[in-house]
């Protein structure tokens, strides 16, 4: 076995969730991402078991692992107990470390993700906070979306909502001493470590595809052209 | 076979729900698009059932979008699990009451590795305590809240004001259930009925008088797919997993889709109007779309609750053809007021209004 196997086996997601494939292709037929993309996660679990490095340095800076949606459907289904989606994600996680995200364009896209959903963390104590979720990029909300924002306050207020307040109820504002832990937890297990990573290699990156580049926020080039690219073609 | 056998086959799709005592763990998401459900909860488990329910304003996010969206590692997303078990160990519960699918499907993963992995458990121990100086229990209970619904759906139907019935025809109405991936295809047996044979909210509609609908994609993924979704040039995958569900659901003609998940719910309500403005495309019948609901939405209206004061005007799809066929007399007046009544602005272009 390579040296890309052996990193991967670091990841205990990695080791539960390979034992070894037969290729039935149960995984293939039951996945959700399989039926709009170029997308077959039977290959990837054989390729990957094959051990080969050459052949599994190509996939991690292929656009294929960052396909999945994560749905698991795969974990019910496998005969032999694997779990392809684990496999994945062991994948992606390997993929990030070692800067090969940014050969593809969906990989890049981990940028806008850690910007948008990883800075929250921070800023607000949640993932997604209704005050982050811009009715202009998210279109598909409808104009429901942009009237709650408008109105917020009433909106949350008749609802039981706490939205800017301290204290218990949904959106409450996150005590500063909770966001301290947060952030504490993020130093000591390696997620501050995962967050510079991938701007690092962003920010080489933009630089490479002459594209201006912020140290914050998302409002410059790399960012908008990662958050929308879709140049190549992804569907079978 | 034999009565024994029977209970033996099926005891490993039951699903032991604590009765009381629950220390209860928010979504971001349900806070964010549906703060009125989370609230029925509550007010329902403590007012009418009498239950002890005890939120911890310090309880953050799980992180679960982050790790799911690869952005999270694994030992990061299990101390921040760790910080809410020591919370809630901290305030003298034993029982978790989990408000979102993401987060369950989360802590379940987390504590199966535990078990599997008992270096990771003493690992994130140490982590915990380094970064925030807290320890803590594994929960005795781990309940999603629809669990909990479920556990107490007959006292729903004995409190209740109206049945899923449509009122002029005196038919059931037909129920589309949606349980979200996460809630039990990762770890069956963490679910009410498992993978195979999820009745949590299969449940809720019979015991309330719906009929359920069978369909080929019933088990099909809503589409959020995580990255699929928080990226733009992803959103198609979405979109078309859910179009995908809809097409197949068409034809038994569903009256309510009833969910689990806080995404499933925004996604099947959002992109139906997605849908429509695109290709004009409805799902319902007479033109009109389905509505989408949450189990407490729906335990509310069955109950008499005001629907205005549950926040089912908040969604795209909106709810009036279902209240009709219920028999619900609401106040369209009361729709867009304030909590103190006073009128607010009336939004445009609402699907079903």
């Amino acid at each position: 076995m390579g040296k890309y196997y052996e990193e991967l086996m670091q990841d205990i997601r990695f080791e539960e969730g390979l034992n070894a494939c037969m290729n039935c292709g149960v995984c293939t037929a039951i996945c959700p991402a399989a039926e709009f993309y170029d997308y077959d996660p039977r290959k990837i679990v054989d390729l990957v078991q094959s051990g080969d490095d050459i052949e599994i340095e190509t996939l991690l800076k292929s656009e294929t692992i960052w396909y999945c949606g994560e749905c698991m459907s795969c974990k019910t289904r496998c005969p032999r107990g694997n779990t392809p989606a684990l496999v994945v994600m062991s994948l992606r996680s390997l993929s990030q470390k070692l800067g090969f995200f940014t050969e593809s364009e969906k990989g890049r896209q981990q940028f806008a993700i850690k910007r948008t959903v990883g800075e929250n963390i921070f800023k607000y104590g949640y993932c997604v906070a209704s005050y982050a979720v811009s009715p202009e990029k998210h279109l598909e909300q409808g104009p429901i979306w942009k009237y709650i924002l408008d109105n917020s306050h009433d909106v949350f207020e008749r609802l039981g909502g706490k939205i800017d307040e301290y204290g218990g109820g949904p959106l409450r504002k996150i005590p500063d001493d909770a966001k301290e832990e947060l952030k504490r937890i993020f130093e000591v297990t390696g997620g501050n470590d995962m967050f510079n990573t991938i701007e690092e290699h962003s920010k080489r990156k933009a630089a490479e595809m002459g594209l201006q580049f912020k140290e914050e926020g998302i409002d410059n080039e790399y960012f908008n052209e990662v958050y929308t690219a879709n140049k190549k073609k992804h569907t079978s | 076979m034999k009565a024994e056998g029977k209970k033996r086959v099926w005891s490993e799709y039951q699903k032991e729900i604590a009765d009381d005592h629950f220390f209860y763990v928010r979504s971001c998401i349900r806070q964010s698009f549906f703060p009125g459900s989370e609230q029925f909860f509550l007010h329902f488990m403590r007012n009418v059932l009498g239950k002890d329910v005890f939120e911890n304003p310090s309880h953050t996010t799980c992180t679960g979008i982050g790790y799911h969206g690869d952005i999270v590692p694994f030992s990061t997303i299990q101390t921040v699990v760790a910080r809410h078990f020591a919370l809630m160990k901290e305030s003298g519960y034993k029982n978790i009451a989990i408000s979102c699918v993401t987060s369950f499907g989360i802590y379940t993963e987390i504590i199966e590795t535990w078990k599997h992995f008992p270096e990771e458990l003493e690992k994130t121990r140490e982590y915990l305590y380094k970064a925030t100086g807290r320890e803590f229990d594994i929960p005795e209970n781990m309940a999603h809240t629809s669990d909990i619904i479920y556990k107490f759906r007959n006292e729903i139907a004995a409190n209740a004001s109206y049945r899923l019935v449509n009122k002029q025809t005196g038919e059931p109405l037909n129920g589309v259930e949606h349980i979200g991936c996460h809630y039990s295809k990762m770890f069956p047996k963490y679910g009410v009925g498992g993978a195979e044979f999820p009745n949590v909210l299969g449940g809720m509609i019979e015991t309330w008088g719906g009929k359920v609908v069978d369909y080929p994609e019933r088990r099909h993924c809503c589409g959020f797919g995580f990255r699929q979704y928080l990226v733009q040039a992803n959103r198609g995958y979405s979109l078309s997993n859910t179009a995908k569900k809809f097409n197949s659901m068409k034809p038994y003609k569903p009256d309510f889709v009833l969910t689990n998940c806080p995404g499933c719910n925004m996604f099947m309500d959002k992109w139906q109007y997605t849908i429509k403005e695109i290709e004009g495309t409805v799902y319902g019948q007479n033109g009109e779309s389905i509505p989408v609901l949450t189990y407490e939405e729906l335990a509310g209206l069955v109950m008499g609750y005001n629907p205005w004061d549950l926040g089912l005007q908040y969604h795209m799809v909106q709810p009036e053809p279902l209240l009709k066929k219920l028999g619900i007399n609401y106040d369209p007046d009361d729709k867009f007021r304030t909590k103190d009544g006073r009128q607010m602005p009336v939004p445009q272009n609402l699907i079903n209004a």
